[in-house]
């Protein structure tokens, strides 16, 4: 193949959006880069679009929704993009993430979906105090609440319903998971577990993004068999995991993240984590989506139904 | 033809402090050393910056 054409679709240029340009330069690729808020897509057109020379473009945008509308235009127009669309959609909503990953069989916290703040007080007196409520689309470890008590679930329930969004009453809620004071971060590139980060906190939250610290966690046949497995549930391609260690279960995943972010991450494993998703990306180019993800050629649909957030799928 | 960068000094537009910038891309993130404000390039030629928007409900990994 000649040198590949290689869009990358962005918001802005944060320090992951650097290191993977300076990653593709250092293959020679040049870049084109694609900024979400000047683009207009003519979604009518899938046969003179403008995207149609390139050999993958790979999505790095902030926005979910603009994200895994950009990636279902690019995928119907026949545009090999890294993640896809069907990954992108299954990922970007936890509600739908606990879904494909139960349908595989890999283990997860358990987890309700209610529609009425009394059917969602009803799961959480289920599952027992305390447990987490989530937005089903969010990141960062924004408005999650761990709920303590009975009065505690009221008060939030009643406060999601009457200040949130419609989505916001569409209720996931998590069993709380006495983890370590830590929680795992795994990286995902194809069929490979690249690295790992322990993430620790006094926080139940252990976002590095909310001050959580980072150090190397070892990569065991039994993380990357999880890892491996959960991906592949979630579409494939390059994924973050977040992962919980449970005294009695093991291993359990929480959540699988799409445009991964990775900045503190490569000190402490020591592992180039850029230059592991250019070869990805560039092999995508190449051999193709499910090549690069080690599957046959007649597995996991390429193209797929959407959904965005809780919206019905087409 | 490789990304276009910039170098150079600019005024922070938050506390108007000077701010050197060292090989910046248009639409880069970046952080006020004087009032910790987040920053993006808005323009190469000549060097401009402005507050980067407030985090929407959507965003993130």
């Amino acid at each position: 193949m000649n040198k590949p054409r290689v869009g990358v679709l962005y918001s802005r240029v944060r320090v992951e959006e650097k290191l993977l340009f300076e990653a593709f330069e250092r293959r020679g690729v040049t870049l084109e880069l694609l900024d979400d808020q000047k683009l207009i897509f003519d979604i009518t057109d899938v046969d003179h679009h403008p995207y149609r020379h390139f050999d993958v473009i790979v999505e790095r945008c902030i926005n979910h929704s603009r994200a895994l509308y950009s990636l279902k235009i690019l995928n119907d127009q026949g545009v090999k993009t890294v993640n896809t669309a069907l990954c992108a959609d299954i990922c970007g909503n936890k509600l739908m993430t606990t879904s494909a990953l139960a349908a595989a069989r890999v283990p997860q916290p358990k987890a309700f979906v209610a529609y009425t703040p009394e059917s969602a007080l009803a799961a959480i007196e289920t599952l027992g105090y305390p447990a987490v409520l989530k937005p089903t689309v969010g990141s960062w470890g924004r408005l999650l609440s761990k709920v303590n008590d009975r009065d505690a679930a009221e008060a939030i329930l009643e406060h999601k319903e009457t200040l949130g969004s419609y989505h916001h009453s569409i209720f996931y809620i998590q069993e709380y998971v006495k983890k370590p004071g830590r929680d795992i971060r795994a990286f995902q590139v194809g069929a490979d577990t690249i690295c790992a980060i322990y993430r620790t906190s006094p926080n139940w939250i252990t976002n590095t993004a909310r001050g959580g610290t980072s150090s190397n966690c070892p990569i065991t046949p039994e993380l990357a068999e999880i890892c491996t497995r959960a991906a592949r549930a979630c579409g494939g391609g390059v994924v973050a995991l977040d992962l919980f260690e449970d005294p009695d279960r093991g291993l359990l995943v929480n959540e699988v993240n799409y445009t991964m972010e990775f900045r503190n991450s490569i000190a402490p494993t020591n592992v180039n984590i850029p230059e592991r998703m250019v070869d990805f990306c560039l092999d995508v180019a190449g051999r193709g989506w499910n090549a690069a993800n080690g599957w046959s050629e007649d597995e996991q649909p390429h193209l797929a139904s959407i959904s965005l957030a809780e919206g019905a799928s087409a | 033809m490789a990304l276009q960068t910039a170098t150079g000094q600019t005024q922070c537009p938050e506390c108007l402090a000077d701010i050197t910038l060292n090989k910046v891309m248009q639409n880069e993130i970046t952080q006020c050393p004087g009032c910790g404000a987040e920053l993006e390039v808005t323009a190469l030629e000549p060097l401009t910056l402005a507050l980067a928007p407030q985090e929407e409900e959507d965003w993130g990994e």
